[in-house]
């Protein structure tokens, strides 16, 4: 129905976001575990909210730079591929299935791990790596992607995050 | 849907202010769309307006940011330049179109 008025509404795009803020904590390192929290990320920085990226434990293969063009998914345990398990360990069955992921992403137009980081980054997202998880694995910041800000401790991570709202994947 | 007069002419607008007719846009109204939102339109912001207005007629719904980088050639950080905080949705409105729908 059409309905006649004079003035056409103006959209609040309330530009503060009411000063949100958005801490993403990424803990595993598997294709399927990465793409939750870039998404998100990306997601909450079009909308105009701050958002931080802390990456930990396992999460840290989305930022090394040796791994993070090469995350792997694993079908084993995993009910969601709706095959058989015990065809899931078999040799190749991995790689087979993290090629199939990826021509899944690529085929709706999401960016690689990569390329989704420098995406996050250009739309003005933080990227923070953790302290203890450098010092487990022996890792410095010439290990990790160019735009990681800063290995930081839980300590900091907490300081960091005061306000906002935290999301751990 | 609504019918609302703007530039002197009438246009169907959402509930949102967002118009709902593709044919009724043109540049004249671009320009009063963009300063109700406080963004003074330039060169910049036309080439992006007119990539999204093709697209959105070939492909039947609204870029997402990064198909407008990818695509259409214009980088991010110049998109939170060019339409700042909420590029997406601040786009779509000033290009007569709706909000885009796909998550990245």
């Amino acid at each position: 129905m059409t309905t006649a008025t004079s003035a056409a509404p103006i959209p609040s795009f309330d530009d503060d976001a009411g000063g949100r803020k958005l801490c993403i904590i990424c803990s595993k390192g598997s294709l399927d575990m990465a793409y939750p929290g870039l998404v998100l990320a990306n997601a909450a920085l079009g909308e105009g909210v701050e958002t931080h990226m802390f990456f930990t434990f396992w999460g840290f293969d989305i930022i090394n730079r040796k791994t993070m063009g090469h995350l792997q998914f694993s079908p084993v345990g995993n009910p969601a591929t709706h095959m058989p398990t015990a065809l899931m360990g078999l040799p190749g069955m991995q790689s087979f299935a993290t090629h199939m992921m990826r021509k899944q992403i690529e085929g709706i137009d999401v960016p690689e791990v990569p390329e989704f980081l420098e995406l996050i980054t250009d739309a003005g997202g933080h990227l923070w790596a953790c302290r203890m998880s450098a010092d487990m694995m022996h890792l410095t910041k010439d290990d990790l992607y160019e735009r990681v800000e800063d290995i930081i401790s839980a300590s900091d991570f907490i300081e960091l995050s005061e306000g906002a709202q935290t999301i751990f994947v | 849907m609504t019918l609302a007069t703007m530039n002197g002419q009438d246009v169907h607008v959402d509930d949102e202010g967002f118009l709902t007719e593709y044919d009724e846009w043109d540049h004249e109204l671009a320009k009063t769309l963009a300063a109700n939102i406080g963004i003074e339109l330039t060169d910049a912001h036309m080439n992006v307006l007119e990539f999204l207005r093709a697209d959105y007629k070939e492909q039947g719904e609204t870029a997402t940011l990064r198909r407008v980088t990818t695509m259409g050639g214009t980088p991010t950080k110049e998109l939170f330049r060019l339409f700042p905080k909420k590029p997406a949705k601040k786009m779509a409105y000033i290009a007569g179109l709706p909000k885009p729908v796909g998550c990245v």
